[in-house]
């Protein structure tokens, strides 16, 4: 169960290798969560995440998950909730794709997006009928701040996202008044393995900091979470900045 | 599907087992969602028992543990507020029987025109019999009759295999039930020894402590001569003045004290009029009721200026020493319930009460957390700080011989809960504890250090519901 600052004693990743959750790991563990599931696709980076999160004192399991075989979510997550209550669900898996390649390789493309999309809306489905039932929990979405806009330089990512965005905040309505909650969190640029090597955004920001402002939502019990949370302000303002205008943004 | 439940979601109707609501305590955190259930007879109550399903179920009364002790987040939760009968008062003995959904704000209406009074009160009326004897309840004359379930002289509970048994005192099933959370089963009715008054008036005492050792040696020199007495300490007080305190002490006043004129040396204010007021009706229960506090509250209205404002006009306003005042019964015990819905102006977040106990001999610890407290600034308005008298059998009851101090914190303070973890570290090494209604945030591991006999609570609890119907909130986050 969460305690009164709605910080949960477990914890279910989607993407067990993510530095942004594993950050969150790490940032809860030391307060009350004592029990972690890291699904993901099985490799020596998910057993080291679990030895290292081991290390900090939680009992930890690694669990075999695939976000782009969707039909298998229903089986191999469901065994994970039927083993006990899950308090928190992080889902974090995402893939950034090769923009420049991914125009030129539709498959490739396609990949991106379903990851990003159809393995989130078939996953997050699962564990929020779950969550339900279980009448607590919360399920915590890290969407981008690349789905408010559409970017010249990372479409196919930001589209992928966008749809996840959206989905999530639906998701978020469904299950309001259910006990679960839902929680969608809009980092900007985030300086992670995934990012490494590219150009930095401004306002860039770190996986901790991102743990703090989702222990933070998690206390407020907050629908939309934004790191940092000076983004919110940017993006209402560059939402009604002109596409002529947008397409030569520097961003 | 979780759209097809969520558009059904709202207004839980009677024995309608489709539909949740969210549910919290009185502090207002951490919400989860239950089928509520309003039994209106036994025979429902045990058909309620006997469906609950795989998520079990847990009673509730009025809602006022401050923590999780009353929700069962996915399963059934039995609003016992439906069955609140009064079935007899023997008015010669001094024993009432009622249901257990029975408030002790309508045992009082009830009872003091007849002379008696609730054996223990806590600090709201609002709670029901069941859950006085659930969370095995303390109240201000702890140091004289100890708690709730002692004057217990019977009940009737309703078992996870949906049969009824009577329980009584010096049981191992009475032991467990009596501060036992409402884990071993529902509790029906209660047979209550009350306590015979001549007045429903408070004679009532009033001085200042001038800081904590101050406070600690009035309490020790003079507790034994009071039925009832608490301390409000002002925890945002520093320096000279850490844990500066007002006193307030009183006994029922007897019939002759309204007839009495109002002792020279004291300042009584208002004493005469109340005096007079008093003798035409001695036995009235009058209450006062304010307007409630409004359903939204931005958060962070009570910072500690706010706090230490209303503070310093607490301890102003008191007076060094004051005898032999006239108050009524709500004023001395329940202030708070003048207004309604209290528990809002926290706001969105809601706030954790924090209660622990230290054993007498402990003094130096209850001195580091009143000064781990003052440090911290925590907003909190008028902490309670009090004696225990000798522990109580329920295996799981809170109080133990020493201090006991109770304050309100908003949740939303930055770093609270592991600074709480801090103190209950203090607590737990000077064997004490902490109090389970009032808990939200506990880390598991100290529980059995804090309440040593939980294993044979465990084990009962093992052997009487072997399928584990009775779960709460509190249990799975505690694991009781
Ligand atoms: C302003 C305020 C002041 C307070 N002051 C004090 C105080 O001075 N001393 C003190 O000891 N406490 C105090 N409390 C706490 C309060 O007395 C307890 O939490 C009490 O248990 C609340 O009773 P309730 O009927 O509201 O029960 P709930 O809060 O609804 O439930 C509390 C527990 O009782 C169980 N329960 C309720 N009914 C039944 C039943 N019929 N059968 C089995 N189990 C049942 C529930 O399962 C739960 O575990 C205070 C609370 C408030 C809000």
């Amino acid at each position: 169960m969460k305690d009164a600052f709605g910080t949960p004693q477990s914890l279910l990743i989607l993407g067990g290798t993510s530095d942004i959750a594993l950050a969150t790991a790490r940032r809860l563990i030391a307060r009350r969560t004592r029990t972690v599931w890291l699904a993901g696709r099985p490799s020596p980076a998910l057993e080291n995440a679990a030895v290292h999160l081991r290390g900090l004192g939680a009992e930890t399991h690694t669990i075999s998950f695939d976000a782009i075989d969707s039909e298998s979510h229903e089986a191999i997550l469901g065994k994970v909730f039927a083993e006990g209550d899950i308090d928190m669900v992080l889902l974090a898996f995402g893939v950034l794709g090769d923009q420049a390649n991914d125009e030129r390789d539709p498959a490739a493309a396609a990949r991106v997006a379903q990851t990003n999309y159809t393995g989130a809306v078939s996953s997050a489905l699962v564990c929020a009928r779950a969550l339900q039932a279980q009448g607590h929990g919360s399920l915590v979405v890290l969407s981008s701040v690349a789905a408010e806009r559409a970017r010249r330089s990372n479409f196919i990512y930001g589209s992928s996202k966008a749809g996840l965005d959206t989905f999530t905040q639906g998701l978020g309505d469904a299950l309001h008044g259910t006990g679960a909650h839902v929680m969608l969190v809009r980092p900007g640029f985030v300086r992670t393995s995934m990012t490494a090597g590219l150009p930095e955004s401004p306002l860039a920001t770190t996986p901790e900091a991102v743990a703090t402002a989702i222990e933070l939502g998690l206390r407020r019990r907050s629908e939309t979470v934004w790191v940092p949370g000076s983004l919110r302000l940017v993006m209402a303002a560059l939402r009604h900045v002109p596409r002529a205008v947008f397409r030569r943004l520097p961003l | 599907m979780p759209a097809d439940a969520a558009a059904a979601a709202p207004a839980p109707s009677h024995l309608s087992p489709d539909r949740t609501t969210p549910v919290t305590g009185w502090g207002r955190t951490a919400p989860t969602a239950a089928r509520l259930i309003r039994p209106r007879t036994y025979e429902e109550a045990a058909a309620a028992v006997r469906a609950c399903g795989a998520r079990g179920g847990i009673a509730r009364g009025l809602g006022r543990a401050y923590g999780d002790a009353a929700q069962n987040a996915g399963g059934a939760v039995l609003d016992m507020t439906g069955l609140d009968r009064v079935h007899a008062i023997d008015a010669d003995g001094g024993t009432v029987l009622c249901d257990a959904g029975v408030s002790l704000h309508r045992l009082m209406e009830v009872l003091l025109p007849l002379g008696w009074f609730v054996p223990v009160t806590p600090g709201t009326r609002q709670v029901t019999v069941g859950g006085a004897i659930a969370a095995d309840i303390h109240g201000t004359n702890h140091h004289v009759s100890g708690s709730f379930a002692r004057h217990v002289l019977s009940l009737e509970l309703l078992t996870a295999d949906g049969e009824i048994r009577t329980v009584v005192p010096g049981t191992p099933l009475f032991d467990a039930t009596a501060g036992g959370m409402g884990l071993t089963g529902v509790i029906l009715t209660a047979t209550v020894r009350l306590l015979p008054v001549e007045t429903s008036w408070m004679s009532v005492d009033t001085e200042r402590a001038r800081d904590l050792d101050d406070l600690l040696t009035r309490l020790t020199a003079t507790d034994r001569y009071y039925r009832y007495s608490v301390a409000w300490i002002d925890l945002l007080a520093r320096g000279a003045s850490t844990g500066r305190a007002v006193l307030t002490r009183g006994e029922h006043a007897p019939l002759e004290a309204l007839e009495r004129p109002k002792p020279s040396s004291t300042r009584a204010r208002g004493g005469r009029f109340s005096r007079r007021d008093a003798l035409s009706s001695p036995l009235e229960f009058r209450t006062s009721r304010l307007p409630a506090a409004p359903a939204f509250v931005p958060e962070g209205l009570l910072g500690r200026t706010t706090a230490s404002l209303f503070n310093e006009f607490w301890y102003r306003r008191a007076p060094d020493a004051r005898a032999d005042e006239l108050q009524r019964i709500s004023t001395f015990f329940h202030l708070l319930d003048g207004v309604p819905h209290w528990n809002r102006i926290y706001g969105r977040s809601g706030f954790v009460q924090y209660q622990f106990v230290v054993g007498y001999g402990h003094e130096e610890a209850l001195r580091r957390i009143v000064g781990r407290i003052s440090a911290r600034r925590c907003p909190s308005f008028l902490a309670v700080l009090k004696r225990f008298g000798e522990g109580d059998p329920g295996w799981l009851s809170f109080p133990l011989p020493g201090w006991t101090l109770a304050l309100d914190i908003p949740a939303s303070l930055p770093g609270l809960g592991a600074f709480l973890d801090g103190l209950d570290g203090e607590v737990a090494a000077a064997a004490g504890r902490v109090y389970l209604a009032k808990d939200a945030r506990l880390r598991p591991e100290l529980l059995a250090v804090m309440y040593p006999r939980l294993p044979e609570f465990r084990a009962l609890r093992r052997e009487l519901d072997p399928r584990g119907v009775f779960v709460s909130d509190l249990a799975r986050r505690l694991g009781l």
